[in-house]
């Protein structure tokens, strides 16, 4: 048996042999495309579970305890019955699934999950596809997205639809550039594009959340308004636009949406995972960076990625039970007046600190370099929070009133306001 | 006096929004650890009021026989003229109902019918679970009406206007 392997058994360290890497890669594709379908339908019940928590409600009890309501649901699903209304465009409408969904499975393809498994068949990466550009390809998939939102809306010849699929195009394009900018600090202080490295950056040095918050602040409530969630769901209002884009969508193709926002989630909070928190690196120990590589550091690697990926899904529940949704110009005030330019002066920010750290001669990642990125970050979040958000970040729906108007509202109100409730009717 | 606009005075300038978020957070985070309040409806049920009027029942004798004496007070009291009987009478001249059916989908569940009754034999019950597949199975018969083991209403009593 040993004998039969021998060709392929090149050593931990060594690059794998062309069949062993087709394998592996076959194999992680599965794995990673099984687990992630099981949990994003594990994720419905989780949003339905937490909802009613938050609530102080039970939520679903009833299905095998709740846990086989994802079954039933995909069931009921299935056996339903599809319409499609009169005046759709069909192959645009039946093409919309598929297209918001495919872009957020994607996306996984080059996210690291887990420490590189050094096996007797050489050094096995834990990623689909290691690109060396592989920010960049993120950032080129996950702007297809908004395509099938749009789509959707437009295919569907209905007007509510149309509306949800306007929306969604203003508002994830708009977010879009705030979310690209907001990454501009990591792939400085990284120096690469390439996500591994990214990972490996912050594994040796410190997470970038401690020297850019700043950047993961904007990154959050960008990743919200691109996977449209509360409070950014404007796309699918239900007050106001039925449910938006798939409002003529039936049984599976509706269920495809679902699974869509799901996966998008997902795929966001493993993005800040890597992003910003240090990938699937355990925190306070270099145990995990340094070889040997062995199958237990990636299973610990990849329950530690897993866990961080699993709090910022808890986090999309858990601001939807706590903010209310956006009002539309709200929503694009903050977008194009706060959050592009905060993204922009930071990068001015950190380039400079970056630079002038150079030029007084501290060597990346060095204590001195840390320490001048720290004092930096905890300037700039004591001016975001003391300074620009106060009143600016969500303004009131009379903030645009002029100021005189206001004062004669108020005069106007003030005599009736200021009489005791029982003497008011008479 | 002019109709007041009113502008809700909003401490605009002095609130955060992310710290406001995050005191939201906070309270949101709680609640998923605070006591469930949902009644698990098959497996556990609210307590019903003493006085809760729902389907009738028919109270019998010892002997199985329905209490009515046929003497029509209740169809003519009903004000939804839900009550069908045909009284009859046997040997010895005791009346008795022949047939007696309340369209219970007719019915508005007033409780005059058992307010009127001089036997104490028709009652409105304690009972709220009242599925069935057809129409006609909501026209309860005689049989059906004393076939109902459920508790029946004590209807309001002047000198205890709050049921206590």
């Amino acid at each position: 048996m040993r004998a039969f392997f021998a060709p392929w058994m090149v050593g931990p360290n060594a690059e794998p042999t062309f069949l062993v890497w087709i394998v592996a890669t076959l194999v992680k594709m599965i794995a990673v495309f099984t687990v992630y379908m099981v949990g994003v339908a594990l994720l419905t019940l989780a949003e339905r579970k937490i909802s009613a928590w938050m609530q102080d409600r039970h939520g679903p009890n009833r299905v095998g305890k709740g846990w086989l309501q994802p079954v039933a649901d995909g069931v009921k699903n299935f056996v339903k019955e599809e319409t499609y209304p009169d005046a759709a465009n069909l192959p645009l409408f039946i093409l919309a699934p598929i297209l918001s969904f495919v872009p957020a499975l994607i996306t996984w393809s080059v996210i690291p999950f887990a420490a590189p498994w050094g096996s007797v068949f050489g050094n096995i990466e834990m990623v689909l596809a290691p690109l060396p550009v592989g920010f960049l390809f993120i950032l080129a998939i996950s702007s297809l997205g908004v395509y099938g939102i749009v789509l959707a809306g437009w295919s569907s010849n209905n007007k509510y639809a149309l509306l949800g699929g306007l929306r969604s195009s203003a508002q994830m394009i708009s977010y879009e550039i705030a979310m690209g900018m907001s990454t501009i600090p990591v792939l400085l202080l990284a120096g690469n594009v390439s996500l591994s490295q990214i990972v490996n950056q912050q594994a040796f040095e410190t997470w970038n959340v401690l020297n850019l918050t700043v950047a993961f602040l904007i990154f959050l409530v960008a990743a919200f308004a691109e996977t449209n969630r509360l409070p950014f769901d404007l796309p699918e209002a239900e007050s106001e636009l039925i449910t938006g884009y798939h409002t003529e969508y039936s049984s599976m193709k509706f269920s495809m949406f679902f699974i869509a926002e799901y996966a998008n989630m997902v795929t966001a909070s493993a993005l800040m995972a890597t992003l910003f928190f240090g990938g699937w690196d355990i925190p306070f120990t270099l145990w995990d960076n340094v070889a040997p590589h062995t199958a237990l550091k990636t299973l610990l690697t990849l329950g530690c990625f897993a866990t961080k990926t699993l709090f910022f899904v808890f986090l999309y529940m858990w601001i939807r039970w706590t903010l209310p949704r956006f009002r539309y110009d709200q929503l694009m005030s903050l977008g194009w007046k706060l959050m592009l330019p905060l993204a922009l002066a930071y990068i001015v920010a950190v380039a400079a600190t970056i630079v002038t750290l150079d030029a007084l001669g501290f060597e990346h990642g060095s204590v001195p370099f840390h320490v001048g990125l720290v004092l930096l970050n905890t300037a700039a979040v004591v001016i975001l929070f003391m300074i620009v958000d106060r009143g600016r970040l969500v303004s009131p729906a009379y903030s645009r009133l002029d100021r005189r108007d206001l004062e004669k509202l108020r005069a106007v109100s003030s005599p009736h306001r200021a009489q005791p409730v029982s003497q008011a009717g008479d | 006096m002019p109709i007041g606009v009113k502008v809700v005075e909003r401490p605009v300038e002095q609130t955060s929004y992310m710290r406001a978020t995050l005191g939201g957070m906070k309270r949101t985070i709680k609640h998923m650890f605070e006591q469930k309040v949902t009644t698990q409806y098959p497996e556990e049920k609210e307590s019903i009021s003493k006085r809760w009027r729902g389907t009738h029942r028919m109270l019998t004798t010892e002997d199985g026989k329905a209490k009515c004496v046929a003497c029509g007070l209740c169809p003519s009291v009903c004000p939804a003229n839900c009550i069908k009987l045909v009284p009859g009478e046997d040997e010895q001249g005791n009346r008795y109902p022949l047939v007696f059916e309340i369209d219970e989908f007719r019915c508005i569940f007033c409780g005059y019918c058992q307010e009127v009754c001089p036997e104490e034999a028709i009652h409105v019950g304690r009972h709220y679970e009242n599925a069935e597949y057809s129409r006609e199975g909501f026209v309860y018969d005689l049989e059906r009406l004393m076939a109902q083991t459920h508790p029946v209403c004590e209807l309001w009593d002047p000198a205890d206007p709050k049921g206590e």
